[in-house]
């Protein structure tokens, strides 16, 4: 019991539950069937697998945004920059452009992370130098990044034929590729926050900036930092998302994905408004997401609902958040004045 | 004293906020045809008292009559109703609109539903002729300047109630021949009959233009003194502590450094931008320099420009020879500065993070990102900090802002201390903490000069300053007007310095 | 008595943003009448409105929340719904006498909802709206997934019916643009309701400060937004006869930029909805200049966003300049 209150204590407990009954819940209503893993070719199936390679990306995003998050900004142009660094490794792949690469499918990884990068960069050149509001600024990016993926791609969809690029979606040790790709970034992203002190740097310019500037910090170059890695986790996801379905599609890449990468964030339990922030949790959270997507989906309910699932999650997060609904939650529950709730003009 | 022009009567007015009494029991009263000075330094309680007549803050205690009623104002539009208007330091216009949208917003005329412009327009012509201001009143209001603005601000409380004037700091921003302009407009509402409550800091400004003044302290009421018997000097004393008459039996002081004077840091004919000008400074290695000065006299301005905050126009920073290279804290910081800012919780205190993180903020900054403090290193330190300052916590891993102001402000200390500085500069190190924490403040600012670290001190109470400071240098308007060092640092010397002039003779116009 | 009238150059430039956007619209439009034969006439600048004016509803309605400093990102998928949700009730047989009315009133509601947790939980509005605009998708596709066609005479009879004058059409549905377009400039100039969002964008502490009811100016700019986002899914329905769940997905960033670029600002407090009008105009004719020169459409938003770029930095500058000079005069904030 004691061991339980200490774990609670963690900001990716709550999250952790949560998965864990919401796979559990549909452990039972499928009977098992649920949790069922199968071995085919010495690759593993099922639907816990699904949900971990499906959500890999999601993960990924996840990592990228927990930081913005904390800095208390966001990066709503990661579905454009994941749609851009697909166009860019497809089209090299594809030999569209630069021909001089020979189709080589490290440097068209590599580019496109490069790609990715300096959209990030961008995002945080103009947050942090220019100081616009980070809504606004990446939402220029997020406007333009569909374009400029189609115009790399002259417009049409690529697909292309590399058995060593499709890699990036497969199968590895029997487990899916992209999971471990995330596992290879959390664990350098758990790294750098733990080695170094940009952990310390980010929490502490998400509490409060103006303090943080007088205690020393880089403010600008802490802000500037987070948004090139955001780029480059969402080039990253881009890839693989482009990898599974073998070609670039600037129109349906990563569409919406910046917002289930917030939200996963937000049920990690990491304020949007900045400060404290935990990576695992933001992993918890996206894989809450994806689970519900395909258990949704194992329901045979139209795909689409998961958004209104979603929607419902989001302002029951954000209001617990709030400490005027707790105040008023608090009084209502008390007994004062509950005849006297405001409602709505 | 005739009841029947009295105006606002408020008696044992008592407010707390959690930890600090911020008003206990005080008088104001306020006739008609009057401007009444209220002063204080930062902390007395004079915006607390404002906001309780106002209805920004319920008070817990005491009475306020309005021409003999008893009024609860519940907030500003509810005390405007009444008859009280405020106008803020900050304007409090909205600067995307037209003047005399401002000046009517909210209670426009109407022709046929729809608001009718050439009404508000005319009316606001006519209102702020009044007020011998002529201007095109369908510009937007950030066309125009500060002065302006407030001139704008008064006209539309003027105009809603005109019964009293409360007048939050209106002179700070403004240049002498606009105060001369506010001046003229405050005795022609006072020939009106309104009662006008003024506060402010420049002390030339209260003698030109109120009738009585009423001085807080620690949120406690001092006195109230028709200006004209009042002396300029006997005023800062009661400001700043002490009484003029029983000064000069002040402590002996020795100086600290003994004969040889090693210079720390050279300022030479600094500028910022608008905060102080032409400012010469020497520091010296292992004193402790006072910087006295009333609120906006430039004092803390200086150590914003030393560590970096402020960008410096004009003029030099050297420190131990070298050019203070003066962008942003973090060289300073690696040049063994230390800065203690006044706002402990915007600028000090990071609330959400722990003790511990709060405690070595500064050093892993100084440090660099990569060159992480280990945990157990990081825990040793702050442990250290935690006895040495006597921080009262359960734990070092206690988010800061669970602190009371008092430990929060030792946090803040031990984050400097562990950086090893050779020049600390605190300002305002001991407002709003408990009596004995102060002390244990000022005995650590003086222990720390014994072992050699320089030390800046600045403060509001002038007790704490002679008692720690070897040396002091004051300023007023923004300039440096003189510097007392060893015996000559006495309450007599500096509240005559600060005051400018025993005489109040030259009235020098703050820019 | 001689006032110092300081001029900022920050109020010089935001009064002319209006006359930078219309000076960019004609420059547009003069760039492509001289690059291209046919593309100078009337037919060009009505099919800018034909196809514009469910645009220019949503956009109208989004500047009032952008005016007080808010956000609204649930636009499109609101218009979606309403489009879903009426080509489904057609379906059953529902007159267009009742589902006008009644999806007017659910865009209405909604934003209500919306504005009234933003206000009342202190809740950030890009959330809220997030949140808002996975509902209402997801709603869409719970009605249904497929493109639901309208065979209602009265829609047929709006989506066709125009008036011909020297070659030009224009269709009826443009005329009720025209009618948000003047009632939304009225209510913004010469009703007490405008000019409180105006100062709530301005200053909001300052507006509560002069009495003025905040709160309820906040809920309402949301349900004007969703208001103005069911009429532009109405004037939509018209415009394409049939209901479909993905319908204007990310319309909400091209209206918001249509606002910036029209000279609101995204702090608040300053703009106007025919500059929100010739914002979303200039967006169509750089689409016309892209077809013309058959160039990928995507080109179309790659323009819009480096103007949308160029808009927001402009004003950031300036900005930051004024604050600059504030902070000369104003530095003892504290």
């Amino acid at each position: 019991m004691e061991k339980i209150r200490k774990l609670s204590k963690y900001q990716g407990f709550w999250p952790v539950v949560v998965l864990l009954a919401i796979l559990l819940i549909n452990g039972i209503i499928s009977g098992g069937a649920f949790f069922e893993i199968k071995i085919v070719d010495a690759h593993l199936y099922g639907r816990l697998i699904d949900i971990l390679r499906n959500g890999s990306k999601l993960m990924l995003l996840a990592t990228g945004m927990t930081f913005v998050l904390a800095t208390g900004g966001t990066d709503i142009s990661v579905g454009s920059v994941m749609a851009i660094s697909g166009a860019i490794a497809c089209s090299i792949v594809d030999g569209r452009i630069l021909p001089g690469a020979g189709q080589n499918v490290q440097a068209a990884i590599l580019l496109a992370l490069l790609g990715g990068m300096l959209c990030g960069a961008w995002n945080g050149f103009l947050v942090s130098k220019i100081k616009i509001q980070p809504i606004v600024a990446t939402m220029i990016l997020m406007v333009a990044g569909r374009g400029i993926a189609q115009l790399i791609t002259d417009g049409k969809i690529v697909t292309v034929n590399s058995d060593s690029y499709y890699f990036i979606n497969g199968y590895i040790l029997g487990l899916p590729f992209p999971l471990f790709i995330v596992l290879f970034v959390v664990a350098l992203v758990l790294l750098f926050t733990k080695r170094t002190a940009f952990g310390l740097f980010l929490e502490s310019t998400g509490c409060n900036p103006v303090a943080s500037h007088f205690a020393g910090i880089n403010v600008n170059s802490v802000k500037w930092m987070v948004y090139t890695f955001c780029g480059v986790t969402a080039a990253v996801a881009g890839l693989i998302e482009s990898a599974g379905i073998k070609g670039a599609d600037c129109n349906n890449a990563g569409l919406f994905m910046e917002l289930d990468a917030i939200l996963a964030v937000a049920i990690g339990g990491t304020s949007l408004s900045g400060g404290r922030f935990s990576v695992p949790a933001s992993l918890a959270g996206a894989l809450i997401i994806q689970s519900i997507t395909t258990s949704v989906y194992a329901m045979g309910v139209a795909p689409e609902i998961t958004a209104v699932v979603k929607a419902v999650i989001v302002i029951c997060i954000c209001l617990f958040q709030s400490a005027e609904f707790k105040d008023k939650m608090r009084k209502r529950f008390s007994g004062h004045k509950q005849e006297r709730t405001a409602k709505p003009a | 004293m005739s009841n029947e022009n009295m105006l606002i009567r408020m008696e044992h007015i008592s407010k707390s906020f959690p930890g600090v009494a911020a008003l206990d029991n005080v008088p104001l009263e306020l006739k008609s045809g009057e401007i009444h000075a209220l002063l204080g330094e930062n902390g007395a309680g004079k915006s607390t008292l404002i906001k309780v007549l106002t209805g920004v803050e319920e008070r817990d205690g005491g009475s306020v009559l309005l021409e003999g009623v008893p009024i609860f104002p519940q907030s500003p539009q509810d005390a405007q109703k009444l008859g009280i208007s405020t106008v803020y330091q900050e304007v409090n216009l909205c600067p995307n609109l037209s003047v005399a949208e401002n000046i009517y917003i909210g209670r426009e005329p109407k022709k046929r539903g729809s608001i009718d412009w050439k009404r508000i327009n005319q009316d606001s012509r006519d209102l702020l002729k009044r007020f011998n201001l002529t201007i095109d009143v369908t510009k937007n209001l950030d066309f125009y300047s500060v002065a302006v603005q407030q001139m704008v601000a008064i006209a539309r409380a003027v105009d809603i109630s005109a019964k009293v004037l409360i007048l939050d700091e209106p002179t700070s921003s403004l240049s002498s021949v606009e105060v001369e302009k506010l001046f003229e407009v405050m005795n022609m509402l006072k020939a009106q009959g309104m009662g006008i409550l003024f506060v402010t800091h420049f002390l030339d400004q209260v003698y030109a233009v109120s009738d009585t003044i009423t001085v807080l302290r620690n949120g406690r009421y001092v006195g109230t003194y028709a200006a004209a018997e009042l002396p300029k000097t006997q005023l800062v004393g009661k400001m700043l502590g002490k009484e003029y008459a029983e000064l000069d039996l002040s402590s002996e002081k020795e100086e600290l450094t003994g004969g040889e004077r090693d210079g720390l840091l050279e300022m030479k004919r600094a500028c910022g931008p608008g905060t102080i000008s032409d400012v010469d400074l020497k520091i010296y290695r292992g004193e402790v320099l006072g910087i006295s000065g009333l609120l906006g006299s430039g004092r803390s301005e200086i150590v914003r420009l030393i560590f970096g905050i402020d960008h410096l126009e004009q003029g030099e920073i050297s420190l131990d020879g070298r050019k203070l290279a003066g962008k942003g804290p973090l060289p300073a910081i690696r040049c063994g500065v230390a800065f203690c800012p006044e706002n402990r919780k915007t600028e000090g205190i990071i609330g959400d993070l722990s003790i511990r993180e709060n405690i070595i903020l500064a050093l892993q900054a100084k440090k660099g990102m990569l060159k992480s403090i280990s945990r157990a290193q990081a825990e040793r330190i702050a442990d250290k900090y935690i006895r040495m300052l006597e921080i009262k916590t359960p734990s070092q891993e206690q988010r800061a802002k669970n602190l009371s102001g008092g430990n929060q402000q030792k946090v803040i200390l031990a984050r400097w201390l562990a950086t090893d500085p050779q020049l600390l500069m605190l300002d305002e190190p001991t407002r709003g903490i408990d009596v004995g924490t102060k002390a244990e403040i000022q005995k650590m600012i003086v222990g720390l000069a014994e072992q050699g670290m320089t030390v800046v001190f600045i403060s509001s109470e002038i007790d704490e300053m002679l008692r720690c400071c070897s040396r002091m240098i004051v300023l007023r308007d923004k300039k440096k007007v003189g510097e007392l060092s060893g015996k000559d640092i006495a309450e007599s010397a500096v509240m005559s310095l600060i005051a400018g002039g025993v005489k109040s003779g030259e009235d020098q116009e703050a820019v | 008595m001689s006032e110092s009238v300081k001029t900022t150059k920050k109020f010089r430039i935001r009064n002319m943003s209006l006359l930078v956007t219309a000076l960019l619209f004609i420059g547009l439009f003069t760039a492509g009448s001289v690059a291209y034969d046919r593309f100078l006439s009337l037919s060009t600048f009505c099919n800018l409105l034909n196809d514009g004016s469910y645009m220019m509803i949503a956009s109208i309605g989004i500047t009032f929340v952008l005016l007080t400093g808010g956000i609204d990102i649930s636009i499109s998928s609101t218009i979606a719904f309403t489009c879903v949700f009426s080509a489904f009730l057609l379906r059953s047989g529902v007159p267009a006498g009742v589902v006008i009315p009644l999806v007017l009133l659910i865009g209405l509601l909604f934003g209500a909802l919306m504005g009234f947790m933003i206000h009342s939980y202190q809740l950030q509005p890009f959330i809220v709206t997030l949140a808002g605009q996975f509902f209402m998708r997801g709603l869409c596709a719970v009605i249904s997934t497929e493109s639901i066609p309208i065979t209602d005479d009265f829609y047929k009879k709006m989506a066709l019916n125009k008036i011909v004058f020297a070659g030009a059409k224009i269709y009826y549905y443009v005329f009720i643009a025209a009618a948000v377009l003047i009632g939304a400039m009225f209510v913004l100039k010469f009703t007490r309701f405008g000019r409180t969002v105006y100062a709530v964008g301005g200053n909001e502490l300052s507006a509560s400060l002069m009495g003025l009811p905040v709160r309820r100016t906040k809920v309402a700019v949301y349900a004007i937004s969703s208001f103005c986002a069911a009429l532009a899914g109405v004037v939509f329905s018209f415009y394409t006869l049939a209901g479909y769940s993905l319908q204007n997905v990310g319309l909400e960033m091209d209206a918001i930029s249509s606002a910036v670029i029209g000279g609101t600002l995204l702090t608040g407090g300053v703009g106007t909805v025919i500059g929100t009008t010739v914002g979303v105009m200039i967006q169509g004719v750089i689409q016309t200049i892209v077809t013309y020169q058959n160039l990928n459409t995507w080109w179309t938003k790659v323009f819009s966003a480096a103007l949308l770029c160029l808009f927001i930095v402009i004003q950031r500058i300036l900005a930051g300049r004024s604050e600059k000079i504030k902070d000369g005069k104003l530095e003892k904030a504290a």
